[in-house]
């Protein structure tokens, strides 16, 4: 039986290739079976976690909190200088120029990118926006979310900071970047289940040793990725500690 | 902790003694100038469990006024504007030390005796089930909680 890889559905889906191609590098450095699953939404991911169908998952740090301090995954990696950012975005034909211009009321675009939409919604706290008094327009990506904006139909939109910058040029020129986080310390991680504890360090392994080979850089090219550090439990624990005083 | 004193400020300062919980006092000079918060910014900071800071971030060094080494050792009420009632902390210290999640709006003193309001959350850090500090995280707050804070924190003084 094989073992399940799986990724935050708010990865770039340009790199889809990328991850099968991680995929197979795992494999071969473990000698194990692992099959990549990709689920198109969080809460679909989630129930495979739940039934324990996941055995190693490149999670979103809202996630990941949740699978360390509730499901006993364990961090063997995290991404080399990629934070977690979110952009708050309006349209630039519109009169809003910084978030306390926003008023109760107004529809905020978002998708259930869950990290995004809180840092999102923290965002709009200084013009005292919160759930009570904005409509959500939830979207199935990033792109739709640019498109509600650049139509009028919502005053905000949130946004990944990174993906917000690979929008093209011609739809970045139709929006007003409101705030952009700064935070720096909140990421991705890459898990292992319980089940897979006892490969953990192989894992590790296997991905720390990527960058030391023109082919292992190959697939971190393939993934985006510029490499991946070491990760210490207490590293682990300051960011969910972090995230547990946003939620 | 250094005084703060009236050369280390700029403008027209108000002397104040503060008396801590733990007995311990110190003067500061303050200004009536407020320095905004960095925009989509976390000033972020640990304590031991005794309140004392063991990590700060960029953000926390930059608003405070602070050097890094001038923070880390220091107990948190280094931060402590005389215009926020004790009772305010009261609660903070008893919500975390019952293993909760306390929140508030703080008017925290600069070094430089201007001041910055914050929303703050602080949570307790458990590891292995024994409290090893607490970590603080503020961002920024409305205008309008602020002023509700400000008002309320007058009547409590």
């Amino acid at each position: 039986m094989s073992q399940i890889l799986t990724v935050s559905p708010d990865f770039n889906t340009k790199y889809l290739a990328g991850w099968f191609i991680l995929n197979n590098w795992l494999q071969h450095a473990l000698e194990t079976s692992i099959r990549l699953e990709v689920f198109d939404d969080f809460e679909r991911q989630r129930d495979a976690i739940r039934d324990g169908k996941v055995d190693l998952i490149y999670a979103n740090p809202y996630d990941a909190a949740w699978l360390v301090r509730e499901r006993g995954y364990r961090a063997v990696a995290k991404p080399r200088s990629k934070c977690d950012e979110t952009v708050v975005a309006t349209s630039a034909q519109g009169p809003v120029e910084r978030v306390e211009d926003l008023s109760p009321g107004i529809t905020v675009a978002t998708t259930d990118d869950p990290d995004v939409h809180m840092m999102g919604m923290i965002m709009l706290e200084p013009a005292d926006l919160g759930a009570a008094n904005v409509t959500l327009k939830r979207c199935e990506n990033y792109v739709l979310v640019a498109k509600e904006l650049m139509r009028g139909h919502a005053a905000a939109g949130f946004f990944l900071a990174d993906t917000y910058n690979e929008l093209s040029p011609m739809i970045r020129s139709k929006l007003r970047v409101l705030v952009e986080s700064q935070i720096n310390v909140i990421h991705h991680l890459f898990l292992v289940s319980p089940a897979m504890g006892e490969q953990a360090v192989a894992v590790h392994d296997a991905l720390t040793g990527l960058a030391q080979s023109d082919k292992g850089r190959s697939v971190l090219d393939d993934i985006g990725i510029p490499g991946w550090d070491d990760v210490s439990e207490e590293d682990v624990e300051f960011m969910i500690d972090l995230m547990d005083t946003l939620v | 902790m250094n005084d703060i004193q009236a050369c280390d400020v700029e403008g027209e300062a108000t002397r104040h003694t503060l008396t801590f919980c733990d007995g311990s006092t110190r003067t500061v000079h303050v200004v009536d100038r407020e320095v905004p918060f960095p925009e989509g910014k976390l000033i972020v900071s640990r304590t031991d469990p005794e309140g004392i800071i063991t990590h700060v971030n960029r953000s926390f060094v930059f608003m405070s006024g602070y050097a890094e080494d001038e923070l880390v050792g220091q107990p948190h009420h280094i931060l402590r504007h005389p215009e926020m009632p004790a009772v305010a902390f009261k609660g903070l210290w008893d919500t975390v030390g019952a293993g909760e999640k306390w929140h508030g709006y703080v008017k925290n003193l600069r070094k430089d005796g201007a001041y910055y309001w914050v929303y703050a959350t602080v949570v307790p850090n458990l590891r292995g089930g024994k409290l090893v500090g607490y970590t603080s995280v503020r961002r920024k707050p409305s205008r309008r909680k602020i002023e509700e804070a400000a008002a309320l924190y007058r009547t409590l003084t």
